[in-house]
């Protein structure tokens, strides 16, 4: 156990001075692979970012139902009849009275609603589906859209839907760039170790002779990559901090125009480990591969 | 210790370096392999140290049956024997320090301790006052003595050379035979394989003489 314990901490040594050593390759290296992870890391984060934006509205699942103007309180009692006999879940009825009075409070839109001659406004229901499934919806919307008197319906949802739809999309692009860039860096890192390996030959051989292992021998190198992987997936996460915070205060000013208010949320802990240790093990696949393959012409 | 029975090797091409061969070396004995160069010497070197694999007969170090050994038992069966190149192979991109703590950096022993015995090793060949040198910097003749340290720090109880003096001068390569014969007294069994005669001719020790892949007395 000793001798397995102080074996891993000679590999990791080794392979910590074999990155120190030559800083330039390692800088090099290490920036490959920074910004190949920087991309789908930086992606993730704005999509986590949207999906925040979409599951802060998707709750609300409303079907809004106008009447036509010259609807009746006959008609509107019918509505409401057959609304309860559907069972749908929850529902309000807004008259048109109401509908303007909200409409005048709104800013801007006093003056235009004054002027108005007459209400120009339908009375509605906001109903709030039990069932929020949207096949479950859309036959609910031609169910409502068939009933007497009713003007239009509207699935409020639709937006949502399509947010939802849009960050599939997203995702799904992200995770074939996230492919893409992952497989580039087990090459970079294939290479390098290759060139290590060929730089090594000489102590490859002798170590073989006195009675090394394979593991031994292979050892240092699969530090080295999931070293370097590591270090290049912080580094990564250092860019994708660093964009954010440029991003930050035009993002502010923008949600500000549109009198939200929305800040960019940057990754936390959990998610530069992920991206450290997503670095190391690619890093090791690719030492793994190249280790491998390049080992066996000292058989 | 080593025991052969009807070793051959056979080259993929058909070329046969080792033919028939049959001997036993004792534990504790100094044993030579001579020949011509192109004898099998190197060879034979090479199927006790397992680096090269009999195409048939048998081969027995230690108590192992080298032609049936694993793969991955190989490793194990070297750390039991001490190699001596003609080239030396040393590394030289680090101290000779460094080049004799190889092997127990590989059997895992804990660094304190094996700077112990690495120092020790070297005291044995005379080279501790040039520990931290690098390889690059010694003569010929202390290379030679760097690799018999990195070759004996393990404590094998097999040493094994192949033409250690093939590169020296006559004085040189007689101290170089002498530290052997130091290591044989303390009852390491040494075997070693070279083409130079004077010094078999003047010591009368033990020998396997090759000749085109044959053992001829």
């Amino acid at each position: 156990m000793n001798a397995w314990f102080s074996q891993h901490r000679a590999a990791f040594a080794l392979a910590f001075r074999r990155l120190w050593s030559t800083p330039l390759n390692t800088l090099l290296s290490l920036l490959v692979i920074g910004i190949a992870l920087t991309l789908p890391g930086f992606g993730y984060v704005l999509l986590d970012n949207l999906r925040d934006v979409g599951s802060n509205v998707s709750g609300v699942q409303q079907i809004s139902l106008f009447m036509n103007l010259d609807a009746g309180k006959k008609d509107v009692a019918e509505i409401e009849n057959r609304l309860k006999q559907a069972a749908t879940g929850k529902w309000h009825f807004v008259p048109k009275e109401e509908a303007l009075k909200r409409m005048q409070a709104s800013e801007g839109m006093a003056e235009i609603v004054a002027s108005l001659p007459r209400n120009p406004l339908p009375d509605a229901f906001i109903v709030e589906p039990t069932n929020t499934d949207p096949e479950a919806l859309e036959i609910l919307r031609k169910e409502i859209a068939g009933w007497p008197k009713v003007a239009h319906v509207q699935l409020d949802s639709a937006w949502v839907k399509r947010l939802d739809a849009f960050l599939r999309l997203a995702k799904l692009g992200l995770w074939m760039l996230a492919g893409i860039f992952g497989a580039g860096l087990v090459a970079v890192t294939f290479n390098t170790i290759r060139l290590q390996v060929l730089a090594q030959a000489a102590e490859i051989e002798v170590a073989r002779m006195i009675g090394a292992t394979d593991a031994f021998i292979r050892r240092p190198f699969y530090y080295f990559g999931a070293l370097q992987g590591a270090l290049g997936g912080l580094l990564a996460a250092v860019l994708v901090f660093g964009a954010l915070a440029l991003l930050a205060k035009p993002v502010a000013e923008l949600t500000l125009l549109y009198g939200g208010s929305f800040s960019l949320r940057a990754p936390g802990a959990v998610e530069v480990a992920a991206l450290a240790a997503i670095g190391a093990f690619l890093g090791w696949l690719g030492a793994q591969l190249s280790v491998s393959l390049s080992l066996r012409k000292f058989d | 210790m080593i025991v052969a029975s009807n070793l051959t090797k056979r080259y993929p091409g058909g070329y046969e370096a080792v033919k028939d061969v049959s001997f036993e070396i004792a534990a504790g004995q100094m044993m030579f392999i001579s020949g011509h160069s192109g004898a099998g010497k190197s060879t034979l070197v090479k199927l006790i140290a397992s680096i090269e694999r009999p195409t048939s007969g048998s081969l027995v170090v230690n108590g192992q049956n080298l032609s049936a050994l694993r793969r991955s038992a190989i490793p194990y069966v070297r750390r039991h024997l001490g190699m001596i190149f003609q080239d030396q192979k040393l590394l030289f991109d680090r101290s000779a320090l460094d080049n004799v703590l190889l092997p127990l950096q590989i059997a895992g022993m804990p660094r304190r301790e094996a700077v112990r015995r690495a120092q020790a090793a070297l005291d044995k060949v005379g080279l501790l006052a040039r520990e931290k040198a690098s390889p690059i910097t010694l003569s010929g003749g202390e290379q030679q003595r760097l690799a018999i340290a990195r070759a004996v720090v393990n404590r094998p109880t097999v040493l094994l050379a192949d033409e250690p003096t093939g590169n020296l001068d006559a004085e040189t390569a007689a101290v170089i035979l002498k530290i052997f014969s130091d290591f044989n007294q303390v009852g390491v069994t040494v075997v070693v394989a070279t083409h130079d005669q004077s010094w078999i001719e003047r010591h009368h020790p033990n020998v396997l003489r090759l000749d085109h892949g044959r053992l001829v007395s």
